[in-house]
């Protein structure tokens, strides 16, 4: 069974996206880095439906490929809402309140 | 042509269906279509009559769970126990429509005086309630994401409702961005925990990792599952060192959608995170009880000595409620030692319940106050008495309540949380304790100033014109008030609910 190859990658794909959404400043950059996060989640539970021979796991990566898709929706919504308001997308000049 | 299909699946099993246990969802499915129809043609003009439509609407489903918890104390479960209706998920239902109703009276004039999109907030508020609603029922790792999800994404919105101004937006983006990085954090520890025990079901991973952990004990993936669900969870409870968008989306976001998500959201956050560590990951405590402990002595410190110096009084509420979180969590901190589970279950839920009414009555009057003095710093508070002694008089009750001083609210839900301490015992335990005790002092002190500005500064403009709020501020005013003051003399109305041994009997399987 391969299925520590397919871990290993969702591991990888995992660290990738945190990263992006630490280190990154577009806002645009931030959300393609929280879509590495859950398509990782997502092939950690097909690998695991395999190995297991059960579906339950496919049928959570369908939830979670639904739920990301209209979380996507509302992120990149916001992200044009602020574009409209400053012209600019950068999320280190959001900082209007301190403290 | 289903016949037909069913026929292909022969070792498919009908499940089974409680219709009554499952009216509350139902009303609430029904009234957001309703909703979303009826606004879709009501002229402008008319408006208003949707924060009407939404109230009835929470009301109507506050019904069925009213008759569900005076038939009695069957658990009902549904979905091969998926879905479980019983005692602790009827008195967290019934907090979660009555903060909906409250929300709706405290946002119904703000909305109308500000233009804002009235049909759509309450659209919103409606689809995040059924998420908290399905919260309270969710024993399996589905529905709980998406319940979380469901009760999130609205938020979100709500957080940045007033579109053209930049630190509404700011507010929303920021809760956006955290808080689906933490569920991206907390699904993946989802994953692993459904990989490493092939089942989804709760109470069967906890069977599972009760097997492991009298075993070989818990392997590393195991161990790194329960901790990124922690993690995922504090994100939502705003616990520190996950809690930097709070104070943010808290003072940005119009002041209804705060009180809505400094309690609502918390609450659904603690239910969720309650689900996991009793059902699920009981048997990991090695794991979670050091983490947990860390979280809440940390929670509580940090929230209370940044709330000391601040001098805007949603930002200082914002500080209050991170730290009020770290007393929720204390109790879950010693929850698999002795035999704490049942009080510390007791503790959680009857905090949230009482912390519920008193935080939303303070939101209620700061909204009734900023309406004349257009303000949001501590100053603006002073002479308070002078002009308006009712809400002076209502605002002392809310905060000393906050302080924890009997016999009002909190203070029972602080005894409770600090007997589970006890009754847990060990070093770690009298730590916390101790720790708790501490910042109890030091909350009372940021709490007092407010009270000091109110009752002994002069008015700061010489404007003592007396404040008349709206109605519906009234309202929600009244039944925060009623709250706070019942609960607290007679603890035993919520403590006879709390009597939670549907869940703790299903400990471990």
């Amino acid at each position: 069974m391969y299925a520590v190859n397919f871990l290993l990658l969702s591991a990888a794909l995992f660290c990738i996206g945190v990263f992006g959404v630490i280190a990154r400043r577009n806002a645009v950059m931030v959300l393609m880095s929280i879509e590495l996060i859950l398509n990782s989640v997502n092939l950690n539970l097909v690998a695991f439906a395999l190995m297991n021979n059960d579906v339950d796991g496919h049928i959570f990566a369908l939830f979670v490929i639904a739920v990301a898709a209209a979380e996507v929706g509302v992120g990149l919504a916001m992200v044009l809402m602020i574009y409209r308001n400053r012209r600019s997308i950068a999320l280190d000049e959001l900082s209007e309140m301190k403290g | 042509m289903i016949a037909t299909l069913l026929a292909q699946a022969p070792d498919w099993i009908r499940p089974h269906v409680d219709w009554h246990a499952l009216a509350p969802e139902l009303v609430l499915v029904v009234g957001i279509n309703l909703v979303l129809l009826i606004d879709l043609w009501l002229e402008d003009t008319k408006k208003w009559m949707m924060a009407s439509l939404t109230g009835f609407i929470l009301l109507g489903a506050f019904i069925p769970v009213v008759t569900l918890a005076v038939i009695g104390d069957d658990v009902r479960s549904m979905f091969f126990d998926r879905y479980v209706v019983d005692q602790y998920a009827l008195v967290l239902k019934a907090l979660f429509l009555l903060i909906g109703y409250v929300i709706v009276l405290m946002s119904q004039n703000e909305l109308e005086e500000g233009g804002y999109y009235q049909g759509e907030f309450y659209l919103m508020l409606l689809v995040s309630v059924l998420g908290m609603v399905m919260m309270a029922s969710s024993r399996d790792l589905v529905s709980v994401f998406v319940a979380l999800e469901l009760l999130s994404i609205p938020a979100y919105m709500m957080a940045a409702w007033r579109k053209r101004d930049a630190k509404s937006n700011e507010a929303g983006v920021k809760y956006y961005l955290l808080g689906v990085f933490a569920s991206g954090v907390l699904l993946y520890g989802m994953s692993y925990l459904y990989g490493t025990t092939g089942t989804t079901k709760l109470t069967e991973i906890g069977a599972r990792l009760a097997e492991a952990d009298a075993g070989a004990g818990l392997i590393a993936m195991q161990v790194i599952a329960v901790v990124f669900v922690i993690v995922g969870f504090s994100f939502k409870v705003s616990a520190v060192p996950f809690h930097t968008w709070a104070p943010d989306t808290y003072e940005g976001a119009p002041l209804p959608v705060t009180a809505f998500l400094s309690v609502a959201s918390k609450a659904a956050g603690f239910v969720g995170l309650v689900s996991m560590l009793y059902l699920a990951m009981y048997a990991a405590d090695g794991v979670y009880e050091p983490f947990i402990w860390v979280l809440a002595a940390l929670t509580m410190t940090v929230g209370n000595v940044v709330a000391l110096r601040q001098t805007n009084i949603v930002r200082m509420l914002a500080y209050s409620s991170i730290s009020q979180g770290g007393f929720i969590l204390m109790p879950l901190a010693v929850l698999a030692t002795g035999d704490a589970a049942e009080s510390a279950l007791k503790a959680v839920v009857i905090y949230l319940l009482i912390y519920a009414f008193s935080n939303l009555g303070a939101f209620a009057v700061i909204m009734a106050v900023s309406r004349k003095t257009q303000s949001g710093e501590i100053s603006s508070f002073g002479g308070l008495m002078s002009y308006a002694p009712g809400l002076g008089l209502l605002m002392t009750l809310f905060l000393a309540s906050l302080a924890g001083i009997p016999p009002l609210g909190i203070w029972i839900a602080k005894l409770q949380a600090f007997k589970t301490l006890l009754d847990a015992g060990g070093g770690a335990a009298y730590t916390l304790a101790v720790i708790a005790a501490v910042n109890t002092v030091i909350a009372a002190a940021y709490y007092m100033k407010v009270l000091r500005e109110m009752w002994m500064k002069p008015v700061p403009d010489g404007d003592v014109t007396p404040i008349n709020p709206p109605q519906p501020i009234w309202a929600a005013l009244g039944i925060c008030a009623a709250g706070t003051i019942v609960l607290g003399i007679l603890p035993g109305l919520v403590l006879r609910f709390a009597d939670l041994s549907d869940l703790t009997n299903a400990l471990g399987g």
